[in-house]
């Protein structure tokens, strides 16, 4: 919200009060000055000048030369001027040397403001010490100054006293405020507002706009007619009758106030609404009534398919969700967001009908919404506006028609109110509690005094208190916290010292156990070499295309968002596949020689009816240029896995849509499927710009979590040692290290450990051979081994190995 | 036998300066000491000489077994001493040359923040809690005290599934689903992921929160102030100083926003706190009494303290990130610098 600060010391006596104390004090009140705007920043050095001696340039046809008084500035200052408007005798804006403005516009490009500094100088051989200037000079037009548009100097009043500042004397030298203010404080969504705030908090006088005026009985009219029949929707409607409207430009004072608030002067009725709601924060419109058939208001509900055409020329289907002004006839305006156009305010209108109401914010909210169609008004309904204000709004407008002499204003009020005698928000509590939510003793009448001040009706009786909000209160709940919120805000958040919870139950803290186990599986992840990464919960559908998911695959059947920011970011995750290839990708084509990521995030599965399955799931993925990695590489991160949580993994061949039809596994634990890996296909690593090849998994990490064991039981080690033995097989080439292992596992109990370190194919174990050597743990489990013991497992093995597979020790 | 002696003793010093290796004097030194060697040869022949001749002749063979025993262990020791020295000079290494090691992963920043955070907390007795994204309208708004016409649920800002599920917006719906389950009193943190229809430098569509909630008996905004002054000097500094000034939640009652000391200037003013001293990190309050009964407690039994903050903000501060996005942008020239 934008406040000259100007406007605010005219509404709250802030003589010698600074700008920095006013912010701080603001602050405190949760008012925080966003952004501090001075009106002219860059203008400076400009007085005020007469002219007092004018003739031509020597030299020039179009040139003038004149002689100035700047008072204490100097007297007799030439300057060389080329505008054809001045004469002597004239007061006009003088840029004496060191001045700063602008530069008038070249041309019809608008490059921006562009500064220039005054120097003295020669103009065809005569010197010039400074500039007149023009209204664009200054950066200012007519709505800023009447005059300042002219072609040419722009003109001073005959009484404005020689080298006065030009720039204070054109409230140029005024700041602008951008404060931002909390839901809860729409009271405060105007200058009456900060002030009213500010004046509690500093104590200062508040200087209350004036809102009398003298109705004229004699310019009634009782045949207009305001009707609410949607009361819900709309509390409180006054409209007030005005006859022998003059339109016309409103006065430079407000002008100017509704430009540094960033709305554009139209005429002074219009500007009075729109000063109105800057004021007060009640948004008003004015009806040309003349126009409105049957003089008549209707405030009601649309009716389905009825249409309306606002101001900005836009055409509207409307609902019963809408509420509209009508006449006799027809919707004239949307009610609380933009007037119609065949109702408004123009440049004949000569009666009108003011409109200041409260409508229900939630309604104008979601009309503004369904629409597409918001304006000041609506917005300023939307953060609630209350209906005590209504009736000052009213009030202040008509003084302002008086004090504009644009109008004659009758006595045909009409004031349509659901509940007029709508009781203000009540507390009743005790001193005690309010202290017992800051934690602190505030002294009873310090409470009341604060209360008083913020103009709460208070009645105590010992140590109860009932407090009575003023009407424009809008966020009272009911309770003592809404006391001690308003209390503290003027007491002063510095007095709420730090304490730890003294009369607190003492309470076990931390992680619970599978808290802790995802800490010990993202800190294995990260031994192992691997970056957590987190990506956003939602992806796009292309993503899935991407890695050819077929139209029935389960990942297909994901939670689409109804109003996604765009395509990309519009369903929710089902696998985490996708995203990981994007980061392999990513990475691939930054230049990233190796890289191994991982992110444990939830996948969402539908579930029919209320909330879906949120399943957390690992995603992982790996590349090296050079070869670094391999299946195998892949398959010990998940035999790390294993390890870290003792669990035994199981692999089975499967295949997915964009991994490698050959290379890819899924993981089994205990029979069940707990993920897969596999390369990465290579048209869609190409794809990707990914060279080297990749790698990717998933693990259902809810499942494998299932599995995790907190028990950790210590197993006697025995003193006996292990016995190695390798053994070279010849098996078929198309025999599994799996399916050896299988059976050397099922044939020999006291085998503790298995493992292939050589695969041979050649002449030497004939076509369609290969030879395998295997390791062979051999762990005793009660007595030591002897060298015989254990060449009688070995026969054993190589029994079952033939019987079962068929298999021979190479000779 | 005597000149056998003499003969066997000068071979043996004559070899013993000729071998320059340990193997090539465990040869020498089995030939003369071995079972078959020349001087248990020697022995055997003692049963043939005269028996006058016999103590004497054993004990000069004694003797040179002694005496063999003694140079060979010691010539032994000698060359072994030459060998390992000649070894360890061959495998000198250049050390400067690269290690041979994987390298290690690391945490994402804001698992590192959050961490940190739970660390922190868990101290103070509070427990860990994650509520699910996808929210029910209830969870999110309604029992938050946030009304039907609230901004917050505008749908500008939130992102809807349908009529009542939306991403949460807040990890504050886990307050709700903290009270519904669990009976005070209660210390809690709640990270995680949240979601709001925003998109540039300062805001990303999925950010990261913690919540925090404190339900006990006799709760107040000094205690509130107490609790986020240890997470603050935990957290940034020992002598970080916390603040708080006013501010709105549906959900407490008072608000507060709460500005810690600049941990970077100390609070005199610099590019990082922009001049003021004073950096937002986040907000708080005392639990507003609707939704500790919308809860199904009891408000006069029961009071609440909680408060929210961006793990991605805290992160920015502590590791100096100017760019929200850098945190979901997976280059591991990023994420490895967090180790």
């Amino acid at each position: 919200m934008y406040l000259p600060i100007s406007w605010l010391r005219e509404l709250v006596d802030l003589d010698g009060v600074s700008l920095e104390k006013i912010e701080d004090s603001l602050f405190s009140c949760g008012l925080e000055v966003e952004e501090k705007k001075p009106v002219s920043p860059d203008i400076s050095g400009v007085c005020a000048g007469i002219v007092t001696h004018i003739e031509r340039h020597p030299d020039s046809d179009h040139m003038f030369v004149c002689l100035l008084d700047c008072g204490e500035r100097g007297q007799d200052i030439q300057v060389v001027t080329g505008a054809q408007n001045v004469s002597a005798g004239d007061r006009v804006p003088v840029a004496l040397p060191g001045a700063v403005v602008y530069a008038r516009k070249k041309g019809d490009i608008d490059s921006g403001p562009e500064l220039i500094t005054i120097k003295p100088g020669k103009l065809r051989g005569v010197i010039s010490n400074g500039m007149l200037c023009s209204g664009e000079e200054l950066g200012i037009d007519d709505d800023w100054y009447d005059g300042a548009g002219v072609d040419g100097i722009m003109k001073l009043p005959g009484d404005l006293a020689p080298g006065t500042d030009v720039k204070q004397y054109l409230g140029l030298d005024d700041e602008v405020w951008d404060i931002s203010v909390t839901a809860n404080l729409p009271h405060c969504q105007c200058a009456y507002g900060v002030a009213r705030e500010l004046s509690a908090l500093l104590g200062h006088r508040l200087n209350t706009p004036d809102m009398s005026y003298r109705a004229t009985e004699a310019a009634n009219d009782d045949s207009i007619k305001v009707d609410v029949s949607a009361p819900d929707l709309c509390p409180r409607y006054i409209g007030h009758y005005v006859r022998d409207i003059k339109i016309e430009r409103s006065p430079v004072w407000m002008r100017r106030r509704l430009i540094m608030c960033g709305i554009n002067p139209i005429n002074n009725i219009v500007d009075i609404t729109n000063y109105v709601l800057l004021e007060l924060g009640q948004p008003m419109h004015a009806f040309d009534l003349s126009k409105l058939r049957g003089r008549r208001i209707v405030v009601r509900r649309a009716k389905p398919g009825e249409r309306i055409v606002t101001l900005d020329e836009k055409e509207f289907k409307l609902t019963e969700e809408n509420l509209v002004i009508c006449d006799a006839e027809r919707p004239v305006a949307l009610a609380g967001i933009m007037g119609g156009l065949d109702s408004g305010i123009s440049g004949d209108t000569c009666e009108l009908l003011f409109e200041a109401a409260k409508f229900e914010r939630g309604n104008i909210r979601r009309t503004s919404r369904a629409l597409g169609q918001s304006s000041d008004s609506s917005r300023r309904f939307e953060k609630g506006v209350d209906e005590y204000t209504t009736r000052l709004a009213m009030d202040r407008a008509l003084h302002l028609i008086e004090k504009l002499g644009c109008g004659t204003i009758s006595a045909t009020d009409l004031d349509v109110q659901a509940e007029p005698d709508k009781p203000r928000p009540r507390i009743e509590t005790t001193i005690k509690a309010i202290n017992d939510v800051l934690g602190i003793e505030i002294p009873a009448d310090t409470i009341v005094g604060i209360l008083r001040r913020l103009n709460y009706d208070i009645e105590t009786y010992g140590d109860k208190i009932t407090a009575i909000a003023p009407p424009y209160r809008l966020d009272i709940e009911g309770s003592a916290a809404d006391l001690a919120e308003d209390v503290i805000k003027i007491y002063g958040y510095e007095h709420i010292v730090p304490r730890f919870m003294p009369n607190a139950a003492i309470t076990c803290g931390g992680y619970n156990r599978e808290q802790q186990n995802t800490i010990k599986f993202k800190n294995l992840m990260c031994a192992i070499g691997f970056h957590e990464m987190m990506n956003y919960s939602f992806t796009s559908p292309a993503e899935l295309d991407m890695l050819r998911f077929p139209p029935d695959a389960p990942e297909r059947n994901a939670i689409r968002i109804s109003n996604p920011l765009s395509e990309k970011y519009s369903i929710m995750r089902t696998t985490l596949a996708p995203t990981v290839v994007r980061i392999l990708s990513h990475n691939a084509k930054r230049g990233n020689d190796s890289v191994r990521i991982y992110e444990l995030a939830n996948i969402f599965v539908p579930k029919g009816e209320g909330l879906p399955d949120e399943v957390q799931t690992v995603g992982f993925g790996m590349y090296a240029a050079g070869g670094g990695e391999s299946f195998f590489t892949a398959k010990g991160v998940l035999e790390s896995i294993a390890e870290a949580f003792r669990l035994n993994f199981a692999y089975e061949k499967t295949t997915k849509p964009y991994l490698h039809p050959g290379a890819t596994a899924k993981v089994l634990c205990r029979g069940e499927e707990i993920g897969y890996f596999g390369q990465l296909a290579y048209d869609i690593a190409e794809e990707n710009e990914i060279t080297a090849n990749a790698y990717v998994g998933e693990i259902n990490y809810r499942k494998l979590s299932e599995f995790f064991d907190s028990r950790l039981v210590y197993s006697p080690v025995m003193p006996y040692r292990d016995i190695r033995r390798d053994l070279a097989l010849v098996a078929p080439k198309d025999m599994t290290c799996g399916q050896i292992e299988e059976v050397i596992r099922t044939a020999c109990r006291e085998v503790s450990s298995i493992r292939l370190f050589d695969v041979y194919r050649g002449a030497q174990v004939g076509e369609g051979m290969k030879s395998m050597a295997f390791t062979l743990t051999f762990t005793p489990k009660d007595r030591e081994l002897m060298p015989e013991d254990v060449d009688k497992f070995i026969s054993k093995i190589l029994r079952a190995l033939e019987y079962k597979l068929g298999l021979k020790i190479r000779s | 036998m005597k000149e056998k002696v003499k003969r066997i003793r000068a071979e043996i010093a004559r070899s013993l300066d000729d071998v320059s290796t340990v193997a090539g004097l465990r040869e020498v030194r089995s030939k003369y000491l071995s079972r078959s060697g020349e001087i248990p040869a020697l022995l055997k022949l003692l049963g043939s000489l005269p028996k006058e001749e016999r103590p004497e002749a054993g004990r000069i063979i004694n003797e040179l077994k002694n005496w063999a025993e003694e140079v060979f262990d010691s010539r032994e020791a000698e060359l072994a001493a030459k060998e390992l020295e000649e070894r360890y000079a061959r495998e000198a290494l250049d050390i400067s040359m690269p290690a041979e090691f994987r390298r290690v992963g690391t945490l994402h920043p804001v698992t590192l923040v959050r961490e940190e955070l739970v660390r922190i907390f868990a101290g103070m007795g509070f427990i860990v809690y994650e509520g699910p994204e996808i929210e029910d309208d209830y969870h999110n708004f309604t029992a938050l005290n946030t009304p039907r016409d609230h901004p917050a649920r505008d749908k500008q800002d939130t992102f809807y599934i349908n009529e009542d599920l939306l991403l949460r917006t807040q990890t504050s719906p886990a307050q709700i689903r903290m009270m519904e389950t669990t009976k005070p009193p209660f210390k809690v943190v709640s990270p995680g992921r949240t979601f709001r229809r925003d998109d540039d430098a300062t805001h990303s569509p999925m950010f990261q929160q913690m919540e925090g909630l404190v339900i006990d008996r006799g709760l107040s905004l000094c205690d509130l102030h107490g609790l986020l002054d240890i997470m603050a000097k935990n957290m940034f500094s020992s002598e970080a100083k916390t603040r708080f000034r006013p501010s709105y939640f549906p959900f407490t009652e008072p608000s507060v926003e709460v500005d810690v000391s600049c941990f970077e200037c100390g609070g005199a003013g610099c590019r990082l706190c922009k001049g003021t001293g004073w950096i937002e990190i986040l907000g708080a309050g005392v639990v507003n009494r609707r939704v500790i009964a919308n809860c199904g407690l009891d408000p006069d039994e029961w009071t609440g303290l909680a408060f929210g903050l961006g793990l991605e903000r805290i992160a920015m501060l502590k590791y100096g990130i100017n760019n929200i996005s850098l945190f979901y942008d997976g280059d591991a020239r990023i994420l490895s610098q967090f180790r």
